[in-house]
């Protein structure tokens, strides 16, 4: 039983044709499984929600009551990138596990929604917004060094986002920009109005590793759309989840979290680059 | 590539006697049952060796599955019930000769001797792509042999096509959708019925599924309502070879009429798309006007609106919409316009 599904094409090749569609399964259920396991050893295991450092209290108090953290259009990108994707996954999924529907126009009008949406971030993140505050840094490097050498110290302060939020970032990254670059030229297997269809745009294999590319990432998505949304109503970063909605957190969430010294803090009213 | 073998895969075949056996095999083996009918589908597929089910249920001896009864002033007609039994039987011809002329279209006297009214309506696509075993959207695979700009799409859809182009082949379909029938349908868990337009489903939906027919689904009956008994009928089919040939369109309708006034009709043409199609659209457009040439010009090309057709089946447009002009004008009316 592999995790790739293999067709003779008319020509006598052996080619993928997609993956095996139990990875659907394997995915979702691995979400889960994380899902459970987290939620076990932070109920019952992890230490105890403490930093080696903190801000001495006459720059604490030169600290606004709301920190902004997410600008109106980095928000609003992600709440349309979340309803696309959600889209995206419940009609690729959901016709596989037995709910019939036409999904198809949903499924590349919301791709095209992603699309645009993650095309709009990329330009956006680069010109409008603190490029490298979501790539892993020198001092991510550094702190993990640190912790590696003396597993028992307090962990220091974050910068705008934790390293986990950054590495998630970063496969999400991969799998995003595989799944939206082989979506669009899968268009061209199915009849939209942008383009005449041309299902001899590639040959056989390169349709076969597409499809397989884009299937791998969509079942990634399953998993991983699980586990972030996790993290968002999990009450310990729930006001994490709130600064999405709203554009701030609160002072004491930042003071204990995050580090002034990597994250200037910025009163709503005068933050630009988020 | 398909190659006629004439010898098939090896299959444990059972021949359940009654409908809760045929019913338990076909929750015990689930996907890997194959349900056989009259076997003119099913032997095409085991002797070219593309389909090579484990399990092969066959419905011959399934008495209760055979016949044509009366049923709250309407019929029920066995699923297992001939072609030839249908095109025979008496208050078929006189009550619902649409359906009787119908099956008599379906292929020859032979194969409709053998053939049965449930396998006909729930026999597979018979795109040449597909039925030669390519792996096509159809058949689980990630492209259409048949929706490409050297393709040979001749006989494929110009409604409905989403991926995959073919189009459902029955001669009865759009008669049973026309008297608005209803599909009887049992499993494991019990009997649902559901009515004829319905039972067919699009690739959109289910691309590699012609009807709603999941494993372990019978279909036993089809039920006609007594509604358009005696109504005015029209079927019409089109074919390549007169004797004998899947058709390239064919149309039914049922209108009953006050004088030369259209009271209420059910329209479905079939061989333009992937299910036999109700033109819902049509019907509510001509129901209270009068049957005459203007009403039928109207109707015919309302009907072939959005239609698409492939590199070679443009001819299906003007087919269509002259088989509908034909279909409300009915047989005394019935011309040709290019």
């Amino acid at each position: 039983m592999g995790i790739v599904e293999w067709a003779r094409s008319p020509w006598g090749e052996e080619v993928p044709i997609h993956i095996a569609f139990y990875l659907i399964w394997v995915c979702a259920i691995a979400g889960l499984l994380f899902m459970i396991v987290h939620a076990v050893w932070a109920r019952y295991f992890a230490p105890p929600d403490a930093y080696a450092d903190s801000t001495p209290p006459a720059e604490a108090a030169r600290i606004p009551e709301k920190i902004a953290r997410h600008s109106l259009a980095a928000r609003m990108f992600h709440w349309v990138m979340a309803l696309a994707m959600f889209v995206l996954l419940f009609t690729a999924f959901l016709p596989r596990v037995g709910i019939k529907f036409p999904w198809v126009t949903y499924h590349w009008i919301a791709g095209i929604v992603l699309t645009v949406s993650i095309v709009f971030h990329i330009v956006h993140a680069t010109f409008f917004m603190d490029f490298w505050s979501i790539w892993p840094d020198k001092a991510d490097l550094a702190e993990i060094s640190r912790r590696r050498r003396s597993a028992s110290s307090l962990p220091r302060r974050d910068a705008k986002y934790p390293f986990a939020n950054k590495m998630y970032h970063a496969v999400i990254v991969l799998t995003g920009i595989a799944v939206t670059v082989t979506g669009v030229f899968m268009m061209w297997r199915v009849r939209t109005p942008f383009f005449p269809r041309n299902p001899y745009l590639f040959g056989d294999m390169t349709w076969g590793l597409m499809y397989v590319l884009h299937g791998l990432a969509g079942v990634g998505l399953i998993a991983l759309v699980m586990v972030h949304v996790y993290f968002a109503v999990r009450p310990d970063k729930f006001e994490i989840t709130k600064s999405m909605i709203f554009g701030t957190m609160n002072k004491e969430f930042y003071l204990k979290h995050h580090d002034p010294e990597r994250w200037v803090p910025e009163s709503p009213s005068s933050s630009e680059r988020m | 590539m398909a190659v006629i073998h004439d010898i098939m895969p090896a299959f444990e075949l059972f021949q359940p006697p009654t409908v809760e056996a045929a019913v338990a095999l076909l929750d015990r083996y689930g996907a890997q049952g194959w349900v056989m009918a009259g076997g003119l589908d099913s032997f095409d597929w085991l002797k070219d060796r593309i389909k090579r089910p484990s399990v092969l249920i066959d419905l011959s001896q399934i008495k209760e599955l055979r016949g044509v009864r009366p049923l709250n002033g309407g019929l029920e007609i066995g699923a297992m019930t001939t072609l030839t039994e249908v095109v025979r039987d008496p208050v078929v011809r006189e009550r619902y000769s649409i359906l009787s002329t119908g099956a008599e279209a379906a292929a020859s006297p032979q194969i409709r001797n053998q053939g049965t009214i449930g396998g006909n309506v729930s026999q597979d696509a018979r795109c040449w792509y597909y039925r030669s075993g390519w792996k096509c959207y159809r058949a689980g695979g990630n492209t259409c042999y048949a929706d490409t700009p050297t393709a040979i799409n001749r006989e494929h859809a110009i409604l409905g096509a989403d991926r995959c182009v073919a189009v459902n082949p029955s001669d009865t379909a759009p008669a049973l959708i026309a008297l608005d029938a209803q599909m009887v349908i049992r499993n494991s868990k019990g009997e649902r019925v559901v009515n004829a337009e319905d039972y067919f489903i699009g690739p959109g939906i289910d691309i590699m599924h012609m009807t709603v027919l999941q494993p372990g689904d019978l279909l036993t009956a089809i039920r006609i309502p007594a509604a358009w008994a005696g109504a005015h009928f029209y079927f019409e089919k089109v074919r390549d070879r007169p004797v004998w040939d899947f058709p390239l369109v064919n149309i039914a309708s049922a209108a009953v009429l006050s004088g030369n006034r259209i009271d209420r009709i059910r329209i479905a043409v079939n061989g333009v798309a992937a299910h036999p199609v109700r033109l819902k659209h049509v019907e509510d457009a001509v129901t209270g006007k009068l049957r005459d040439p203007a009403t039928a010009d109207m109707a015919g090309q309302l009907a072939i609106q959005g239609a698409k057709p492939l590199q070679h089946n443009g001819y299906k447009v003007p087919l269509m919409r002259n088989l509908v002009r034909r279909a409300i004008r009915g047989v005394e009316g019935a011309t040709w316009a290019s």
